[in-house]
């Protein structure tokens, strides 16, 4: 589903050169649901990034559903991400000018999709994460816990075969948490959706799958 | 492009402080631009009862020219009868004197009058709308006839309401019967502007007959507008000839044919100034009009880059789930657009409103100034082409940003 093979990651500026991912390989099978763990700084969500399309490797082959990403042109990256992904943010990431269900509309503005079927499937997602009642509320209106189940709602409107979620919990109390937790558990298990997560909370790593440990850029586990 | 019509318009009511600025900025420039073309176009457009001034040219001024001394003054009745009247090929020549201030008496009650003196042809020249009565004739002219065409306005203040057809004014120890009534005409208009005209044939004396230099102002109206260069060619090469009076003292004659607008602008240039520095005068004002406009363009342009790291979050959002450039371009490209367009809708109010209230008072007594759609037209088109420009540059640079930057807060 997702394969990285000898994935590095360099950031340079004019004076310092920062590896922050080093030959990393990593093979994610369909269905599955790994999160990824490590001291701050150690490359975990530039290698969520690399995954996400929203950054490039600087050396090694990144694949998804077998379709090599490497070299890639803007227009093709943003159809695939469009088609493929969908990214839950710890800060949840919402328009705060857009209602809740406008929100979740984004990913599907980028398809070929009426407004009606548009506003349908908002609905249906929203009513997935148990928040077809605040349709029409404004982000700022919302507790944390329903902004990121909103989040949540944007990231599976349309459909994506891979969930990638950058410490999903990071911003809630662990009550809130647990709630989140059990909407990804549940689209990974009934829907099949293959999902990456980083997260710093062990207890909430080892429900998944398998743990993918970072350190110092490097694969430790 | 329906899509992001409607989030145009979901973002801008909800970013309520920005949307006011800009829509502030735009429709106030759009309203001063509006109501000052409303003043031009009625000071120089050619309007009733100047509507057939787009074929008429005048002799405003002569001047004469020596080392020790310069004489400028209205024409005289013997330069404009010698050199203008003879002019070949026109359809008509006529003659105005400017305006005098002068008065009456109703029932021992003093009313000032705005008199002038015209020719016949001065009726065909301009195309006044006669209320009641008719305009005097070449025959009344010549006899010297004591007859007058009065507005409206002043036969409501000496007659009141009724008709004022037969009736006599007393003026300059004259009486004048009545026999024309006319709307009144605002004092913006050079040639029409006036309250009373009596033949020129009815001045007491006939010392005028004989002034190169005096008080008329001569129009000569052409078959066509195309026939404006020739009819000029002809009065510059005639002027040529014209033997100079006192060339003791003066060498040069600077006299010339010219639209009101170029009347009005030709004391800021030299005395032989060409059609180039008009031209050049239309070029000035456009300038000054588009660089006006620029204001707000520039104030969209600022406040539209200082919106891209408040609006960064989004653009990273829309960017991780698909959003390609050219869609977040025509996005912010049509925020501003519907902004400008709004704006300009809240400036035609604006401006009907102030023109109407303008048109009401006495600021300008007798105006009345029109909204000029075509005006409006080249305003909005000037407006949504700065829209564009001021909204592409910014949403360029905002598509541009990393997605991974812009979800931190746009930091590079």
């Amino acid at each position: 589903m997702i394969k990285l093979e000898n994935v590095n990651k360099v950031y340079r500026t004019e004076r310092v050169e920062t590896l922050a991912l080093e030959n990393i390989n990593l093979d994610v099978a369909p269905g599955e649901f790994v999160s990824v763990m490590g001291p701050s700084g150690c490359g975990k969500s530039t290698l969520l990034n690399l995954i996400g399309l929203l950054d490039a490797p600087t050396k090694g082959k990144l694949s998804i559903e077998n379709t090599a990403i490497n070299g890639s042109g803007d227009r093709k990256l943003a159809r695939f991400r469009n088609e493929k992904l969908g990214f839950v943010f710890q800060s949840f990431h919402l328009v705060p000018d857009l209602k809740v269900v406008d929100n979740v509309e984004i990913p599907l503005l980028y398809r070929k999709m009426s407004g009606g079927e548009r506003r349908k499937l908002a609905q249906q997602a929203l009513d997935r994460v148990g928040l077809a009642s605040r349709v029409h509320h404004f982000p700022t209106q919302l507790s944390g816990g329903q902004q990121q189940r909103a989040a949540i709602a944007r990231a599976i409107v349309g459909k994506p075969r891979i969930l990638l979620a950058d410490e999903p919990t990071g911003n809630l109390d662990s009550a809130m948490g647990e709630e989140i937790m059990s909407i990804l558990h549940d689209l990974n298990q009934n829907d099949g959706t293959t999902i990456v997560m980083v997260t710093h909370d062990e207890r909430f790593a080892r429900r998944t799958d398998r743990i993918v440990r970072l350190f110092d850029g490097r694969q430790v586990a | 492009m329906r899509t992001n019509f409607k989030l145009a318009l979901k973002i801008l009511g909800r970013r309520k402080f920005f949307t006011f600025i800009s829509l502030f900025g735009i429709s106030l420039t759009l309203v001063v631009l509006m109501v000052a073309t409303a003043v031009l176009d009625n000071l120089f457009a050619p309007r009733e009862p100047e509507q057939n001034f787009d074929r008429v040219l005048g002799v405003y001024r002569v001047s004469l020219r020596g080392k020790e001394a310069t004489e400028t003054m209205n024409p005289g009745f013997k330069f404009l009868d010698s050199y203008v009247r003879p002019l070949p090929g026109i359809e008509a020549f006529g003659m105005t004197s400017e305006p005098t201030m002068t008065a009456t008496y109703v029932g021992g009650s003093r009313i000032d009058v705005v008199l002038r003196h015209t020719d016949a042809p001065f009726w065909q020249i301009t195309r006044f709308r006669f209320l009641e009565g008719r305009h005097f004739t070449k025959q009344e002219d010549d006899s010297g006839a004591r007859v007058a065409v009065i507005t409206d306005e002043l036969r409501g203040k000496l007659f009141g309401s009724g008709s004022a057809i037969g009736k006599t004014i007393t003026v300059q120890g004259d009486n004048f019967r009545v026999i024309g009534v006319v709307p009144a005409v605002p004092d913006t208009r050079q040639v029409s502007w006036g309250q009373m005209w009596v033949p020129i044939g009815s001045y007491p004396s006939s010392d005028y007959r004989q002034q190169f230099m005096g008080n008329f102002i001569g129009l000569v109206m052409a078959r066509s507008k195309d026939d404006l260069p020739r009819i000029r060619a002809a009065f510059d090469a005639a002027a040529a000839r014209v033997p100079i009076p006192d060339p003791k003292m003066f060498d040069t004659l600077d006299v010339h044919l010219d639209t009101t607008f170029q009347s009005f602008v030709r004391p800021f240039f030299k005395s032989n100034a060409g059609q180039g520095s008009f031209l050049l005068a239309r070029a000035i004002l456009g300038i000054l009009a588009l660089l006006f406009m620029a204001l707000p363009a520039l104030n969209l342009v600022t406040i539209n880059l200082s919106r891209i790291l408040e609006r960064s979050s989004e653009i990273g959002v829309r960017k991780a789930f698909g959003a390609p450039r050219r869609s977040l371009v025509s996005q912010f490209v049509m925020e501003n657009i519907v902004l400008t367009l709004i704006g300009g809708a809240i400036a035609f109010g604006l401006s009907a409103a102030i023109l109407a209230s303008l048109n009401a008072s006495d600021v300008f007594p007798n105006v009345q100034l029109d909204l000029n759609l075509r005006i409006f037209g080249y305003g909005m088109l000037m407006a949504v082409a700065f829209g564009l420009v001021s909204g592409v540059y910014p949403a360029w640079r905002m598509a541009r940003m990393h997605p991974v930057n812009a979800l931190r807060g746009g930091a590079q």
